[in-house]
Order: structure tokens, then C-alpha cells, then sequence
């Protein structure tokens, strides 16, 4: 190795070094430190003061029996329902109306959301596309409830769901009794033709599974929507969701496990070994839920993969925008 | 001159739908119907000729040498989970092999044959609307409806093969009436079995309008593959509200290994690969049926159901358990 070449690898080493220290000195300043330690209980004081208040003052968030009947006599109006109340996905909205002070106490008091530009979902068909996190599908109930509870006049939204997840017992039952369905083409693409408001997570499993290093950082896209929106002439309304990528911490994908249990993933967290499964459960963060401009695309539905991949980058690239300017708005994750 | 009779030949003309087909065709005018069956037609109207041969033998064939044959209603095929999978394959599908050979060799026009709706089996991922070009996998996982798959797909091979016969294959939902097939069964149950935490959507078809699409399918110039279904699909449990019986809820888990057991020791009279019809959906796109043969069902659920409930089951002979 000549001379200068040495010189410059001591170089690197050196300056590597001093990076290497300047993030130890940043980490183990003490009073950085004690700042984020704070900053969290501030947090999680201040939102269980909002709980706490919310579950004895139920009256400032309950919706009134009138008001969900409106909102369910709604439903029931637009749709396609069988003499048994169900549509031919299994989807019925008397099913929803027992399930709404579940949601409606996720929606307002566990989450206690905040929705931007709800007014710019359309009415009819449109596909709503939103990123993926938190390892249970929490996101997806809190769009839902979102355009349920507080849109005028609602929208049921129909969310394509993991096969996997649909096909389990219960669950699967819930999810088609309230308007969900499998995450085929094929049912996509009936419901817009039948003026469906119709969610999709293009990350799909990949993105509510990811580790909690990678949050606000989108997993790879599918390119299936776009083509739907273009077979069916649907309006794409990007949608960010700030607070679901906190809500549980991944720190391990245990793979073969996940693999034996037939599971996509099998996420572990760390207060796993004191809870057990109920460290799934989602910490009350508050989620943000960003509506943004619909989106119009024309063209061949069976056009190559290249074309896709650019215009899902376009919508990819509205959520991130979305999801910025939510990081940037808020306070703190509980707050 | 007279105009000729029609001439219409039926296989399987002593199962329930064989009969009720065969009423059917006896009512219309200028219509001749010769029904092939081993087993014995009960309740015989007086001129509706009866072949008590095998659709394997031989002798078979006379029949379709003789006569001027115009359409074939090749209903005859056998699904019973006790009977083993030689004599299923042979029966089913030797014996179409045999039919459409004979509709080729002397020139019959059509041929509608009754195939099933379970083709396509129960999955968890099926779309809600199967359509016709859907993959036939209900031999996935219940091996036993292998061979109705293979005679399907080998009736459909009669499109290009020989496209001067008009082969027309339906495939119906479950029908319900006096036939003696697994959804009737399971309806006539004292306690009807429900899997907790499942409740798929199904289809049913009272018996008279599967007739009424069989009959619907002999219009001339009519071709390929129907999805034949009644009435809205609707939950199980709403089905199975409507018998007013009492439901049993088992774990899904549980239940192959004691079904099979029970099957094996003759307590139960299904499979356990049919559990999956009380898990997962598999629910038909009838379009192309409404759209193209001009099939509606008039008959409704709660009608179908009590038509399964109704006592008088269908006395048959030997083979009793319909394909469909």
C-alpha cells in the first residue's frame, strides 16, 4: 500500500472516530438526556389526563342514539342489502351500529384523533390509499371510523384486507360483517364499480410489520391499486397516518416462528417477556390522519410496470409530503 | 308431416333431480323423454320410457343408434363420500366419457350436463363473485370431488373439440329440496354443527329451479359454462336460523380429527374435508347465467329451506347422494 494511501485510510479512521464521539457525548450529555426522559412523561401524563377526563365526561365525546341511527339509516340506504341485511361481501350495517362505541372510545379517547381535509374525500368511488404500521391493523379501524363518525353524510369504508387475516376465526367473521373484505382484485374492483369508497394499504404486510427503527419510513409500494384506479376510473385520495407507526414497538421479527405459526410476521416488543401477547396492544398515541388532494390518472390499465411504478411514485410521494408536514405539526407522540 | 317428436334422454333419471326433470319435460308438449338409471324410478308417470342399464355398458349405445336423439341431460353423476374413488372415477368418469362419445358418434345436438358449484371449493381467499374462468380447486383439499372435477373439464374440452354439439355445463350452487346432497343432509340435521368464530356467506337453489336452468340451458344455441345460483347469498348462521333447529358451536381445530373418526365409524355421514363449507365462502357469479341463458330463481331461501325440511325425502335406489 503506498504512503498517501495509508494516510488517507488514517484519515477516515480518524474522522470516523470523532463522529463516533460526538454521538456518545450527544447521547450521554446529561442533561439531553434527562430532556427526552422528561419530554416522554410530560407526554404520557398529559394524555392520560386527556383519557382520564374523556372516560369521566363521557357526554362531551358520545355521539347520541339519534345521530348514529341517522348515520346507520345512511348506510343502509345506499347499498345493495340482501333481505338478510347483508350485501354479497357479508357486509352489514347493523353489525357496524353495535361496534360503534367500541370505535367511537378507540376513535375519540384511546386515539383521540385528529383528522386534516376529511372534506376532500369525494363522494362515489374512490380508492383511498394510506401507509401501513403499527402491527395491528389499528390505522385502518381509525380511517374507517374517521369517515364514519365524523364525515357528513358517512361513508362505510371498505378496506381491503391480508387474506391471511380474514381467514382467521373471529376476526375474519368482524372484519366481513363490517364491510371489509379479502384483498383480492377482483373484489376491488367491484366495489368502486359499484361507487364503493374503498381503502388499500399498498405496503400491505410488509409495511404494518416493519421494525420500529424504519417508522415513517414507507416500505415498498404494490402496484395493483393503480391499475384498479385506472381500470375503473377511480380518484386516488392520499391518505398519511401520523402516530400508528409508534404504537408498537418492534424491536425483533421473529421469522421462523412467524413461519411455523403460519403468520406473516411475528413482531416482539420489549415488554413482551412482562405482558406476553398483550404487548401488542397499541400505546395511546395520538394519531393524526392526513385526507390530501384526490388524485387523477388516465391511461392503460395493462401498461408496463416502468409506467406504474411512476405514478405510484407520485401517490407514494403525496403520502410522504402528507406524513411531513404531520411530523412537523405535532407537539410530541402522546400529545 | 308431423312434426317429429323431440327426443330427450336423461341419465340418472331416478335421483331427485333426474325425476323432477323428467316431470318437468313429460308436462311440455311433443316432447319424448327416455331416462337411463340403474336404480328404480318410483312414481313413474306411464309414458316416460325407463333404461335400467348402466350408462357403461354396451347396451347403452342401441339406444342412441335407434333413436334420433336431440338433447342429452347427462345428469348421472354420483358423489357419495362412502363409495371409493374407483368406482367414483369409473362411474363418473368413464360414464360422461361414454355419453358425449355416443352424443359425437350419432350426432345429438346438445348436451347439457350437471356438473357443481363445489368445483371451485371453499377457500378463505375466494373472491366474492366466482366467476366461470375461475381455477376449479375445490379438489384442494377434498379429494373426493376430483373426478367431478375432471369430468367438468372434460365436458368443457367438448367446446373445441367438437363444436358442432352444443355442450352446455352447469354448475349450481347448493340445491336444496328433497335431494339427497351434503346441504340438504346437513340441514336435516337434528343439531346443526356451526364452527365458532366462522360464518361464511352461502348460496343456495331450491331443486325446481335448478330444473328450471336445466331446462333453460336445452335452448337451441346455447353453449359453455353457467354458474347456476337462487336467491341472494346470506350468512350461514341466517341459514341455518331459518330451520329453527339448535346449533352446535365447535372449534375448528377440534373438528377434522373427530369428524373423521365419527365418519370412519359411521356416526357422521360427512368428510371431514366438508367441514370447509361451514368456514369459508364460496359464493358464485351467477351473471352469466341471468345475462345469457335468461335464468332468475323464483324460489327463495326460506322456500328452500323448508322444501330440504320436508319429510318425504326422496325414497331412491341404490346410489342416492347427487352430485350437485
Amino acid at each position: 500500500m503506498s504512503h498517501d494511501g495509508f494516510l488517507k485510510n488514517v484519515e477516515k479512521l480518524q474522522r470516523f472516530g470523532e463522529a463516533m464521539s460526538h454521538q456518545l457525548t450527544a447521547w450521554t450529555e446529561p442533561g439531553k438526556q434527562r430532556n427526552r426522559v422528561d419530554q416522554f412523561w410530560r407526554e404520557v401524563a398529559e394524555a392520560s389526563s386527556e383519557i382520564a377526563t374523556a372516560l369521566l365526561t363521557p357526554e362531551t365525546w358520545r355521539m347520541s342514539t339519534e345521530d348514529i341511527d341517522r348515520r346507520v339509516q345512511h348506510l343502509l340506504a345506499g347499498k345493495n342489502l340482501s333481505t338478510f341485511g347483508t350485501d354479497a361481501f357479508g357486509y352489514s350495517p347493523l353489525h357496524v351500529r353495535k361496534l360503534v362505541p367500541v370505535l367511537e372510545f378507540l376513535y375519540r379517547v384511546y386515539f383521540r384523533a385528529e383528522v386534516h381535509g376529511m372534506e376532500r374525500v369525494p363522494e362515489g368511488r374512490c380508492l383511498l390509499i394510506a401507509n401501513h404500521s403499527g402491527q395491528l391493523p389499528f390505522d385502518g379501524a381509525m380511517i374507517g371510523s374517521a369517515l364514519l363518525l365524523e364525515r357528513n353524510p358517512p361513508i362505510m369504508v371498505r378496506t381491503m384486507v391480508e387474506k391471511f387475516a380474514t381467514a382467521l376465526p373471529f376476526f375474519g367473521e368482524l372484519c366481513y360483517r363490517c364491510g371489509q373484505v379479502t384483498g383480492l382484485p377482483d373484489n376491488c374492483r367491484r366495489l368502486l364499480d359499484a361507487d364503493e369508497a374503498v381503502l388499500v394499504f399498498p405496503e400491505g404486510a410488509r409495511g404494518i410489520s416493519k421494525p420500529f427503527k424504519d417508522r415513517y419510513h414507507m416500505t415498498a409500494f404494490g402496484h395493483g391499486f393503480l391499475r384498479l384506479a385506472l381500470q375503473t376510473h377511480a380518484p386516488i385520495v392520499p391518505i398519511a397516518v401520523v402516530g400508528a407507526e409508534e404504537q408498537t414497538i418492534n424491536i425483533y421479527d421473529f421469522k421462523w416462528l412467524a413461519h411455523m405459526l403460519g403468520t406473516p410476521s411475528l413482531a416482539i416488543t420489549p415488554l413482551m417477556p412482562l405482558l406476553g401477547p398483550l404487548a401488542m396492544l397499541p400505546a395511546p398515541v395520538k394519531y393524526r390522519i392526513y385526507f390530501g388532494e384526490p388524485m387523477h390518472f388516465e391511461g392503460d390499465a395493462n401498461d408496463d410496470e416502468a409506467v406504474m411504478a411512476t405514478r405510484v411514485a407520485e401517490v407514494k410521494g403525496a403520502i410522504q409530503r402528507l406524513m411531513n408536514q404531520g411530523l412537523a405539526e405535532r407537539k410530541g407522540i402522546f400529545i | 308431416m308431423a312434426r317429429r317428436r323431440t327426443q330427450a334422454v336423461i341419465t340418472g333419471i331416478s335421483g331427485r333431480l333426474g325425476q323432477l326433470l323428467a316431470r318437468r319435460l313429460h308436462r311440455m308438449e311433443g316432447l319424448r323423454v327416455i331416462g337411463i338409471d340403474r336404480r328404480a324410478f318410483s312414481r313413474k308417470p306411464a309414458d316416460i320410457e325407463h333404461l335400467r342399464i348402466d350408462i357403461r355398458r354396451k347396451a347403452c349405445e342401441d339406444l342412441f343408434r335407434t333413436q334420433n336423439i336431440d338433447v342429452i341431460f347427462h345428469l348421472g353423476l354420483m358423489h357419495d363420500p362412502r363409495k371409493g374413488a374407483g368406482e367414483h372415477h369409473s362411474w363418473n368418469l368413464v360414464g360422461t366419457q361414454q355419453i358425449l362419445e355416443f352424443a359425437q358418434r350419432y350426432r345429438v345436438p346438445k348436451v347439457v350436463i350437471l356438473s357443481t358449484g363445489d368445483v371451485y371449493g371453499p377457500q378463505s381467499d375466494n373472491p366474492a363473485f366466482i366467476s366461470e374462468d375461475a381455477p376449479l380447486l375445490g379438489a384442494q383439499r377434498f379429494a373426493a370431488l376430483r373426478d367431478l372435477i375432471s369430468v367438468d373439464m372434460f365436458a368443457q374440452s367438448y367446446f373445441w373439440k367438437y363444436p358442432e354439439i352444443e355442450t352446455v355445463v352447469l354448475r349450481p350452487a347448493h340445491i336444496l329440496g328433497g335431494v339427497k346432497n351434503a346441504v340438504s343432509n346437513y340441514l336435516r340435521l337434528s343439531h346443526l354443527p356451526v364452527l365458532m368464530g366462522f360464518d361464511p356467506m352461502v348460496q343456495v337453489l331450491h331443486e325446481e329451479d335448478a330444473v328450471s336452468a336445466i331446462v333453460a340451458a336445452a335452448r337451441p344455441g346455447l353453449r359453455g359454462v353457467f354458474n347456476v345460483v337462487g336467491p341472494d347469498a346470506l350468512p350461514l348462521r341466517k341459514l341455518v336460523a331459518l330451520t329453527a333447529k339448535p346449533t352446535v358451536e365447535l372449534p375448528h381445530f377440534l373438528l377434522p380429527g373427530v369428524v373423521n373418526r365419527m365418519f370412519q365409524l359411521r356416526f357422521a355421514d360427512f368428510p371431514a374435508a366438508e367441514i370447509d363449507y361451514i368456514r369459508y365462502s364460496a359464493t358464485l357469479d351467477g351473471k352469466r347465467a341471468r345475462d345469457i341463458m335468461r335464468f332468475e330463481p323464483t324460489f327463495g331461501v326460506r322456500e328452500s329451506v323448508e322444501a330440504a325440511l320436508r319429510t318425504n325425502i326422496f325414497d331412491g335406489g341404490v346410489e342416492g347422494v347427487e352430485a350437485a
